[in-house]
This record gives structure tokens, C-alpha cells and sequence, in this order.
């Protein structure tokens, strides 16, 4: 709705937010870690009223021909129909694909799982790791929700037990995921002329540009998207990127006690 | 008679059914049935897209069954499958006797199912849910739904199969009932059985589906009575 | 005629299929509907018995239009002899231009600069046929278009709750706060005032508490509090 977009854009010029939030301030995070017995690893994040939940599958399969001694990461996403009330049906669109992308490359360049630790038999087995995201209820500022559901999943995630060359799904190991970091994606909306975390669904309407920085453990930062139309300045960046490291840290004192 | 989970033959699994648990969707449910999650959402009565499939005398009823891809042992390919269409069909023929359709007419009714774990009775799940979500969202109806899987398991009438007994039984038959009609609007079967055991199975299915629409029911006024 | 017949009474809880009476004496109204001799519940909600008829009150339900409802909408196309609104509904609903006060030339006059993509107005429904074409007219003087303020929707069910008996709830707030509200019966709200955030509050709590009793004293405390909750 126009009429709610100028009010945001004119909030916003003053630090502030139709729902009386500070611009830097990100709405309630619940986790529900491992709510799917069957998958090898999950979690439901409730952001605000935004929520996500990603299951992590784990088995066996071929490693791709240019990197024999790696296990296989995919990440996908599902932009569930029950989620909006603006759905259209058809194939996924750009923006599943680019939220999957964003938070595949988050996990990948934050080195979270070393690849290189699932390889089974060297161009024969090795592990491969699926992640997979629902989207059920989206307020908002979904990235950001599935990158943590993502983390938290994948940290939670166990082998399955793997006996004479086969996978056994029903039975899960007590062994680890080698997860090294929690890679958190913290996205800027540029409203107007200045930047807020954690947009709602309309805030994103009223926002000309986004930027998701994800960072490691360390405060180091792992991958970069920057979206929407409008350009942003470096002083802008500067901003997204100290909020990313900030937010980041706060986040994953929040996975630590989930 | 023990069952391989210590159930008795005409007992259910452990049943949550939560109504409201989305928010975007007019009417939701999210069900439990043992480790089967399916989570109900409901859009609408709302204007039917395209235009050309409107139908000007009632509301047409569009329904999508669908199993995210870590919901079961191996991990399920995403997007929908020959299976998972033929279940989003009789999903939607088991629902749609029930709804007044034409109060709505050239309108859509969308029901999506997410199956977010699956473990045997995932369509009787499904329409558990829709029929909590439908409800819920206000949609005007003659009676509640409600489903649930029998089987036959060394000579013995079983209901609610969990995935692990549904090799061991010699049928799956599921059937959906409205108890406030006594009318049957989902009977399905596979496997090998005689005439009386048909009888006998739909028999003690329609039973178990009383009890489910017991809690269905409670389960709305929950959300709506505080 | 006995009431004892009565399985269900005023107020209580009901869902769809859910048996009010057995007898022919009472007849279905509202949300109901006779099977045999029964009077049946067709929708969730609480039931009101009015004599010999029984109908359910709904809790939840998207809205459907009537004549003369005032409803605000979303202006989302503007074509040569006049507006399509989005109120909020199953049906589109066309502001043409015989609605609009005064002698407009299409011909000549850019009417998109009377009502643009994105405009909100609050107008009158004047027609719903069998075909469910919805038309609406501005000409009542309470009919304007909206700028500036902030647009919220709610329940439709809950609309009734949200106004009060003739407009007491809404008038309260109102008086109390100072701000600007219009109540669209389509469940579109607009309004426009400082304590705008508090309004909304007062509205969303009304929404989620319309089936609790004592609500109007309830809301009357908060208003005079000036915060929904009380901070712990």
C-alpha cells in the first residue's frame, strides 16, 4: 500500500518504525531446535511473526568429478503457498532461488562444514549434505530467518548410521556434523535515506535496496548480496557491515542458550 | 493383541491437533498423528486467478498436497510428484462435500498442506488438518472431517498404521468420515482383503474418526475461547 | 415451545456441524442450517438464540460485500470510465464514474488525478448483483479519499466488536486518544493521530479478546492507562 510506504519512508527519516522498533533493532527470535525426528539435523526460527524451518538430510552419494575428495553441500528453498497470501504457483521463483543461493553461499565461504572432512572413499563415496528450507509464515526479512534456521539445523545435525556401503536412514548416530561456525546473515533495508535491520514485509515494499552481510564466529565477514534497485553508498556499506558484526554477535549468544 | 508400538488395535497414535498456528493463512491447523506433522493453511474464500476458471455458480476449491523433502527416511525430492498430485486430489474430493460452495460463487478456496514429517498417514493427516484449517478460517460447512488409516495385521483390525506396520499389514485402507453427517467422502484401498474385512475395517474407522473430530473440535474452541 | 429442547445457548462456543436443536420448532438463521429436523451450526462461532431463530455469530471469516456497507479500499487500476478497488474480498469492486460527485468528462479530464494506483478511499457499496459485480459510489459526504495516516486490517468478523453498540467502542477511543479513525465494515481500518501505535494496540487487543465479557470496561481502563499491558 502506498499510503503505509510514505509513512515509513517519513518514519524512518526520523529513527523511526511503524511498529516502534529502533531502526538497528531486530524483532524477537524463538528457536525450536530439532523439531523433525526424521531429518538428520532441524529447526523452526520465529522472527517477529516471520517463520522458517530447514531440515538437513545427510547420505551418500558420488562427489562431483572436479573435486573427488570433497563431500556435496546443497542448499534449497520452498517458498511454501501457506506462507503469503500473494502467492503465485509455478516453478521457484528468483527469489527462492536467490534466498537459497545467499544463505548456500553463507555456509560454503564461512567454511561452517569442511567439506573436505565428508569424503568416504575419494571419487567413489562420500557424504553429501542437503539443506532444506519452508518457508511457513512470512512477515519479513526471510533471508535473514533462514540463514539462522540453516545454522542452527546443520549445527544440531548427526550422521545417519552407514554400514557395508549403505545408509541406514532409520538410525541415526550419535555423531556430530563437523560444524565449525555459525555463519548469521544480517540484512540492511535502505529505507529513504537510511538503513534498518529486520524489515517487515511492508518495510521491504518501502525499501529501494538491501544488503546481507553473513559473518563467522570470528567477526569475519563470509559473503555479501547486495539487492533491490536503488545503489548504495560505501559509507552505507560501512554501516551494514558494523550492524552485521554487531547483530552476529548477539545472535549466536541466542543459538548458544536455544 | 500388542502392536509393534504397544498399541491396542483400535487405538490411535498420540493426536495433537493445534488450530491457528500460521498467521498469513485466513484459517490454519498444524496435526500430529504419532510422528506424522502436517500443517494446514487456508486461504480465502478469495478471487479465483486465472479469470477464465471461474465458476460463476459456486467457489472453486484448489487444494495442494505437498511433503517437504526433509520429512521422510531418504530425503524426498523436492516439487511435486505423480503421488503427491493424486493425494492433493483426494484431499481436496474428501473436503469438498463439505463446504457451502456456492455462498462464494467465481471465488477460490485454497488449501495448502505441508507434510514437514512423514510417518505413514500422511493424506489422512493432511485432511485432519485442512478440515481443522477450514473450520478456522470461518468457512461455512456442514460438518467437520476427519481421517484416518485401517489395516489388518495378523488377522487382527488395526487403526492409524505407523510406518512401521504398514508393510506388515495386508491392506491400507484409508477412510475419511464426517461424524455430524455419517457420510463417507474419502475410501481408498490397496492390498488383499475379503468383503467382510472391508466392512469390518470401515467400521472401526469411522469409530476412530469420532474420536478425532472430538479433539478437532477442541482443538477450535481452544483457539477461539480463551 | 421450551427452551430446555435447546442443545446449545446463547453465547456458547459452536463449529461447523455442530447440533443446535433437534426440533421444527426453531428455525436455522444466520450461519445455520436445517438437516432433517435439526438445526445445525454452519460456521465457528458463538450462537445467539432470538426467539424461535438460531444463528451463529462468526469469529473469523474474510468479508463479503453488501449494499450500503462502507468499506475502504485500495485503488489498484484506474481505466477509461472508472476506478477497480480492492476492498478486501473475494470480488473486485468498481468505482465508476457516475459515482464520483459533479459532471467528469472522460474525455477530457486525466481521472487518474481524481483517484490514482494506490490511493485509499472509503466509499459506499451500492450494488452487489447475483453475478457478485460490486459497485461503489462516493457520494455520501462521509466518503473522501485518505492521505497521509496508516492503514491496518483486521478481522471482518471482529468489525462489529471494533465499532460497538452504535458506534460506542470506536467513539470512546476516538474521544480518548484524539486520533482519526474510520472503520471500513470490510475490515480496513484507517487512521491518523499521535498515538496512532496506541490505537492499533487497543484495536488488536479488542480483535483478540471480542469473545471475552466485560470488554468495554476492560478497554475503557487501558484507554484511561494509556498502555495495552501493563509493563511488568
Amino acid at each position: 500500500m502506498k499510503i503505509l510506504q510514505q509513512s515509513i519512508v517519513s518514519l524512518a527519516a526520523k529513527g523511526m518504525r511503524l511498529d516502534g522498533r529502533k531502526l538497528d533493532q531486530i524483532r524477537d527470535i524463538v528457536i525450536e531446535a530439532s523439531p523433525i525426528e526424521k531429518a538428520e539435523g532441524s529447526a523452526i526460527v520465529k522472527l517477529g511473526r516471520t517463520k522458517v524451518i530447514a531440515g538437513v538430510k545427510i547420505g551418500v552419494g558420488q562427489p562431483f568429478s572436479d573435486r573427488p575428495g570433497s563431500g556435496v553441500l546443497m542448499t534449497g528453498a520452498e517458498f511454501s503457498p501457506i506462507s503469503s497470501p500473494d502467492f503465485e504457483p509455478g516453478p521457484p521463483r528468483d527469489n527462492s532461488i536467490e534466498l537459497a543461493r545467499v544463505v548456500d553461499r553463507g555456509i560454503r565461504e564461512s567454511q561452517a562444514i569442511d567439506l573436505d572432512k565428508l569424503c568416504i572413499e575419494p571419487g567413489e563415496k562420500v557424504w553429501m549434505v542437503f539443506v532444506d528450507i519452508n518457508i511457513l509464515d512470512n512477515f519479513g526479512n526471510l533471508i535473514d530467518a533462514a540463514a539462522l534456521a540453516s545454522a542452527v539445523a546443520l549445527s544440531r545435525a548427526v550422521f545417519p548410521k552407514y554400514e557395508d556401503g549403505a545408509v541406514i536412514f532409520t538410525e541415526k548416530t550419535k555423531k556430530k556434523l563437523p560444524v565449525a561456525c555459525l555463519p548469521i546473515a544480517c540484512t540492511s533495508f535502505k529505507v529513504g535515506e537510511r538503513l534498518l535491520l529486520d524489515a517487515t514485509r511492508e518495510e521491504e515494499e518501502a525499501a529501494g535496496a538491501r544488503i546481507t552481510v553473513t559473518t563467522r564466529d570470528d567477526g569475519n565477514v563470509a559473503a555479501i548480496q547486495k539487492g533491490g534497485e536503488e545503489g548504495i553508498t560505501p559509507a552505507e556499506i560501512e554501516h551494514a557491515l558494523d550492524m552485521a558484526v554487531e547483530k552476529g554477535k548477539e545472535i549466536r549468544k541466542l543459538v548458544k542458550q536455544a | 493383541m500388542k502392536r509393534s508400538d504397544g498399541r491396542k488395535p483400535e487405538e490411535l497414535r498420540p493426536l495433537e491437533i493445534t488450530a491457528g498456528v500460521l498467521e498469513n493463512a485466513t484459517g490454519s491447523a498444524r496435526v500430529r498423528m504419532g510422528r506424522t506433522i502436517a500443517v494446514a493453511g487456508v486461504f480465502g474464500p478469495r478471487e479465483m486467478f486465472p479469470r477464465r476458471l471461474q465458476d460463476f455458480n459456486r467457489a472453486t476449491v484448489q487444494c495442494r498436497y505437498s511433503m517437504a523433502p526433509f520429512s521422510t527416511d531418504e530425503r524426498a525430492r523436492p516439487g511435486p510428484s505423480r503421488r503427491s498430485k493424486e493425494i492433493s486430489l483426494v484431499v481436496r474430493k474428501a473436503l469438498e462435500p463439505l463446504i457451502f460452495l456456492d455462498e462464494f460463487p467465481k471465488a477460490a478456496i485454497d488449501i495448502y498442506i505441508d507434510i514437514i514429517q512423514a510417518d505413514a498417514g500422511t493424506r489422512t493427516a493432511a485432511i485432519n488438518a485442512a478440515s481443522v484449517a477450514l473450520a478456522d478460517a470461518g468457512v461455512p460447512m456442514r460438518g467437520l472431517v476427519s481421517a484416518v488409516a485401517a489395516g489388518k495385521i495378523d488377522g487382527k483390525y488395526v487403526v492409524d498404521l505407523a510406518g512401521k506396520e504398514e508393510d506388515a499389514s495386508d491392506c491400507d485402507l484409508p477412510v475419511a468420515y464426517i461424524p455430524s453427517q455419517g457420510k463417507i467422502s474419502l475410501l481408498q484401498m490397496d492390498g488383499n482383503l475379503a468383503k467382510e474385512d472391508v466392512k469390518a475395517l470401515i467400521k472401526i474407522a469411522t469409530t476412530a474418526c469420532e474420536d478425532i473430530e472430538k479433539k478437532q473440535r477442541d482443538a477450535l474452541r481452544k483457539r477461539w475461547i480463551k | 415451545m421450551s427452551e430446555d429442547k435447546l442443545l446449545k445457548n446463547t453465547r456458547d462456543f459452536v463449529a461447523p456441524g455442530d447440533k443446535l436443536v433437534e426440533s421444527m420448532e426453531f428455525l436455522p438463521g444466520k450461519n445455520c442450517f436445517r438437516e432433517g429436523n435439526g438445526v445445525f451450526a454452519k460456521r465457528l462461532g458463538l450462537v445467539s438464540v432470538q426467539g424461535r431463530v438460531l444463528s451463529v455469530i462468526p469469529l473469523n471469516g474474510v468479508y463479503m460485500p453488501n449494499r450500503d456497507d462502507m468499506v475502504i479500499g485500495e485503488v489498484t487500476d484506474v481505466q477509461s470510465n472508472g476506478w477497480v478497488i480492492d476492498i478486501q474480498c473475494p470480488y473486485q469492486a468498481y468505482l465508476p464514474l457516475s459515482g464520483v460527485r459533479g459532471y467528469i468528462d472522460s474525455n477530457k479530464t486525466d481521472i487518474s488525478k481524481i483517484y490514482g494506483v494506490g490511493d485509499v478511499i472509503y466509499g459506499k457499496i451500492k450494488m452487489v448483483n447475483s453475478m457478485m459485480s460490486v459497485h461503489i459510489s462516493m457520494f455520501d459526504r462521509i466518503c473522501r479519499k485518505f492521505s497521509g495516516g496508516r492503514v491496518i486490517r483486521v478481522n471482518p468478523a471482529k468489525v462489529p466488536r471494533i465499532i460497538g453498540k452504535s458506534g460506542s467502542m470506536i467513539d470512546m477511543i476516538k474521544s480518548r486518544t484524539g486520533c482519526y479513525v474510520v472503520v471500513g465494515q470490510n475490515g480496513t481500518i484507517w487512521l491518523e493521530g499521535d498515538k496512532e501505535s496506541f490505537v492499533i494496540d487497543v484495536i488488536r487487543y479488542i480483535e483478540e479478546n471480542s469473545a471475552s465479557e466485560g470488554l468495554t470496561n476492560k478497554i475503557e481502563e487501558i484507554l484511561k492507562r494509556g498502555v495495552v499491558h501493563e509493563k511488568k
